[in-house]
């Protein structure tokens, strides 16, 4: 037989950055951040599937979330013996808060795995399933701020100019929401066992965190006073801080504002190495 | 405006094959505790492609043929993009558009429009582009009021009429096209070959793979002979398609 490529020129790929490049890990991004008609579109369509043929369709979210937070909210402030019109809007604007952080984690780690069909059939870039994944948890968690609003008008609290610092903080729990995603994501298609680690791991933090309960309420009780500053330690607190305060116009502390970035920072150059050096990867691995 | 182009030097793509011992973090972790307990710790690896170096410029027309497991749908993926090679490099200018599996991509609970519609953003449309297309796809499509139905009312030759009529209506520099255009009657089908045909002009490098000698010589003038994952032979498409199947298949056309 003859020679395969006897007579063509020899290709010239000098300018072509190699697969574990950051020029490659950030145009995958970029690239992804430029389709957003596509995720954006995506992201509903998740949604309105979930709700498909139903009456009440996406108002189903807000209702399932606001059944479950008015039944937590009641049985934890009769159980802490707390005041219900300070304990109900703290249990349910914690949920809410909560349901966009675990969303982010757990479906994160299965965020390649899932779209194995798309990864493998059309090319796109893999942030692609990352920024739609975090978009589609961003409309749960706008579809929830209803009961926000309405815990607001019926337990009136002082809310103040500090309010609009609710919108910084909910773009730093979904930024943060995208390194985990990347992480997570390529750590689990890699290894099949990371998802159940993750799932039993987010089960446990729900408890640790001060959601149906309180850190105030604790602090008064000199029995385990010493004991509930541990909490700092769990860095979920502090999402939950830097954006529950302004929703319940409690006072700013910037002290969670600062750890949150740091792990922004942090996090996100964790998530960037992982992409850079595994992003060519995962079509591979799912 | 760059030149679309499919450079490969060199190109591998091995494949690891995790069973459910060694993609577990269990494996890792206590293997790397307990040292290496003999050729367990090895991943196996099936190359798909060996030492792939091809270049193709504007204006090919390119057949893959080879037998099953030969990896065509292999370098398919290589030329999209979707893998990259582990070993070599490969460089693809322009925008590709892959056909491979007709169904993927595809949601079965939204209306016909709308699919047609996501399509089109996959395949780096824009929506204003697509909503511009509709009328021509839905035409194309000849599925009428179908298109406002869910997609899991279809039947299959409706599915594929309905993603032919998007790809056939996008401008791609880069074509790539796999086999699986199959389901659809034949007065639809001559009338696809004839807006693939259109496609095939418009778009500046075609790579198809088929078992069809008859379509590959409707749209490629060169071919590619796969075997065991390297390219066997590179050339006119008449010549190699007489030396893979043994006989002067295409005699009677010329």
């Amino acid at each position: 037989m003859d020679d395969s490529t006897a007579g063509r020129e020899r290709p010239v790929i000098a300018d072509a950055p190699g697969s574990r490049s950051w020029a490659r890990a950030f145009g995958d991004l970029s690239a992804g951040w430029k389709q957003r008609a596509l995720w954006g579109h995506l992201g509903w369509q998740d949604i309105k599937q979930r709700y498909r043929r139903s009456v009440l369709g996406p108002l189903w979210i807000s209702i399932s979330m606001g059944v479950i937070a008015l039944g937590l909210g009641i049985l934890y402030s009769l159980l802490f013996q707390t005041p219900i019109e300070t304990f109900l809007p703290h249990v349910a604007v914690g949920l809410l808060i909560w349901n966009f952080i675990s969303g982010c984690v757990l479906e994160g780690s299965e965020v390649f795995i899932a779209n194995e069909g798309l990864i493998k059939f059309l090319p796109a870039p893999l942030s692609l399933h990352v920024y739609r994944l975090v978009w589609r948890q961003s409309l749960f968690f706008l579809h929830n701020l209803v009961i926000w609003a309405v815990l607001m008008i019926v337990f009136p609290h002082p809310l103040g100019w500090s309010l609009l610092l609710a919108f910084p903080a909910f773009a730093l729990l979904a930024i943060n929401g995208g390194w985990i995603a990347i992480l997570s994501g390529i750590l689990a298609t890699r290894f099949r066992d990371i998802p159940p680690i993750i799932a039993s791991v987010v089960q446990l933090v729900f408890y640790m965190t001060p959601i149906v309960w309180s850190v105030d309420i604790l602090s008064d009780n000199p029995a385990v006073q010493e004991r509930v500053r541990l909490v700092e330690l769990n860095p979920v607190f502090h999402f939950l801080e830097i954006l529950r305060r302004p929703l319940l116009g409690q006072e700013t502390v910037w002290r969670y504002w600062y750890v949150v970035l740091a792990i922004t920072v942090v996090g996100w150059a964790v998530g960037l190495v992982c992409m850079r050096n595994y992003r060519a990867r995962v079509a591979y691995w799912v | 405006m760059n030149e679309p182009s499919i450079d490969l030097d060199g190109a591998c793509v091995d494949f690891p094959i995790f069973d459910a011992k060694t993609r577990s973090l269990k494996k890792s972790v206590l293997g790397r505790a307990g040292g290496r307990i003999g050729t367990e710790s090895k991943v196996p690896i099936i190359e798909a492609l060996r030492d792939i170096t091809l270049s193709l410029r504007k204006g090919d027309r390119v057949a893959l043929v080879g037998h099953n497991g030969a990896g065509k749908t292999t370098i398919l993926r290589l030329m999209a993009g979707i893998y990259e090679p582990t070993r070599g490099r490969a460089a693809v200018r322009g925008k590709v558009a892959p056909i491979f599996d007709l169904a993927v991509g595809m949601d079965p609970e939204i209306s016909g429009l709308d699919n047609i519609v996501i399509r089109g953003l996959f395949l780096g449309m824009t929506r204003k582009q697509m909503e511009a297309r509709i009328d021509d796809i839905a035409a194309f499509t000849e599925l009428g009021d179908y298109l406002e139905m869910p997609l899991r009312t279809y039947s299959t030759g409706m599915r594929v009429r309905l993603a032919l009529g998007v790809v056939t209506s996008i401008d791609p520099e880069i074509l790539l096209l796999d086999e699986g255009i199959g389901a659809v009657d034949a007065e639809f089908l001559a009338k696809a070959r004839g807006r693939l045909n259109e496609l095939v002009e418009r778009s500046g490098i075609l790579v198809f793979a088929s078992h069809s000698d008859e379509f590959l010589a409707d749209l490629c003038d060169t071919a590619i002979w796969m075997e065991h994952g390297t390219i066997k032979e590179f050339g006119p498409l008449r010549e190699v398609l007489h030396h893979y199947k043994g006989r002067d298949v295409l005699a009677d056309r010329s």
